[in-house]
């Protein structure tokens, strides 16, 4: 009887490795495979549809992750950029990470979108969000994400906030310590 | 001690009233009646919706000079009213943005692009900011679709125009027009809200 029990729970970890395996490489998979890398004077630009970027906003590891949508275009956004780049500056050493999600039009990458990160020589990591589909993504960033930008997301593996708002970078970090909890 | 209760509950229901009183932060939802409004016009005469008498309802659309999504659909906004203004559905686009704060959308350049780009309908200005925080737009472009009734005009679709601004040729849901259609034919609305990437309102 022992010994039986002993075999099932042999089979349940098993099982849960498989799981956790296929899991983890559809993961990756999912994550590693842009619509389109744009690549001009040295920099490059990775673009994805929502479902390709969606793991970007669910990671469940020990980084807590800041996840800024803007837009070149958008006056508010670049004004508050500079903030989410002392950000990332100033935890670069820790185990935070700033994503900056670009919400350019495809046809802009190359003439605005490129030329803006070099110019002002940004540090965060920065990706191209093309999907027009727009109603069907929205909601599962944020169910209360009006559209409008800019909006941020900070989030780790036990908490989630969401602010469609503009940032100072005190407002900025003390968000972030409420979700590091430091 | 009754003349304590008196005051106190007076002062209750004036607390209770002025609650009541506030305008809902988040504007309107579905089925609301949206209020009418009097704004300025490009040509310098005011606009309101109980101008038009004969209106089955309006396409009011909160839109702008400067945001590249408002520019995107320019051509889609003014044809939108070119197909439903004669069928009764007017298009009103509103620029709810503060000139303090968004130059490219002073009342001089809206008069310019109104001009430029051939608008068949009235582009209002929002002065003071103060029409589009009650019905709840956010950004531009957003979409209001009212429809005339006894009760006053009463909001029946909120969102996007449609489901591709990037790409006119690859749109694949015209919210808009199938809500006029649907309200055209006394049919259920197929989608009566979407959401959409916009610049928000500079207010």
């Amino acid at each position: 009887m022992l010994n039986f029990i002993g075999l099932k729970e042999d089979l349940m970890r098993k099982y849960l490795c498989i799981v956790l395996l296929v899991w983890s490489i559809a993961n990756i998979l999912a994550q590693g495979k842009p619509l389109q890398v744009y690549s001009k004077d040295g920099t490059v630009v990775r673009s994805y549809d929502f479902n390709a970027l969606q793991p970007l906003l669910q990671k469940q590891n020990d980084t807590t992750y800041v996840v800024n949508f803007w837009a070149t275009w958008c006056k508010p956004c670049i004004a508050e950029l500079p903030n989410f780049e002392k950000l990332h500056a100033a935890y670069k050493n820790q185990k935070v990470k700033v994503i900056l999600v670009s919400l350019d039009m495809a046809k802009q990458v190359e003439s605005n979108l490129i030329p803006y990160i070099k110019r002002k020589r940004l540090q965060s990591e920065v990706v191209h969000l093309k999907d027009p589909d727009m109603n069907t993504w929205i909601t599962k960033v944020d169910a209360n994400w009006s559209g409008a930008i800019p909006a941020t997301v900070i989030y780790n593996r036990s908490q989630r906030k969401f602010y469609e708002q503009s940032f100072t970078y005190e407002a900025l970090e003390k968000e972030l310590k409420t979700i590091t909890n430091q | 001690m009754k003349g304590i209760k008196i005051v106190s509950l007076a002062l209750l229901a004036i607390a209770v009233s002025a609650f009541a009183l506030k305008p809902a932060p988040t504007g309107y939802k579905v089925g609301d009646v949206a209020t009418d409004f009097s704004l300025k016009n490009t040509d310098g005469k005011l606009v309101s919706l109980k101008d038009y008498k004969d209106a089955k309802g309006f396409i009011v659309i909160f839109t702008c000079n400067h945001c590249p999504f408002a520019k995107a659909y320019e051509d889609r906004i003014i044809a939108l009213d070119k197909k439903y203004s004669t069928l009764g559905y007017p298009v009103i686009a509103i620029n709810p943005n503060n000139p303090a704060k968004q130059s490219e959308d002073s009342f001089e350049k809206m008069k310019t692009r109104a001009k430029d780009k051939g608008f068949t309908f009235p582009y209002l200005f929002d002065e003071g900011q103060k029409i589009y925080p009650q019905y709840g737009a956010t950004k531009t472009p957003h979409v209001y679709l009212l429809q005339k009734t006894d009760k006053g005009n009463v909001v029946r679709y909120i969102g996007a125009i449609d489901d591709n601004y990037e790409d006119e040729s690859a749109v694949k849901e015209k919210y808009v027009q199938n809500a006029v259609e649907a309200l055209l034919n006394n049919k259920e609305i197929p989608v009566k809200e979407t959401k959409a990437i916009g610049c928000s309102i500079k207010a």
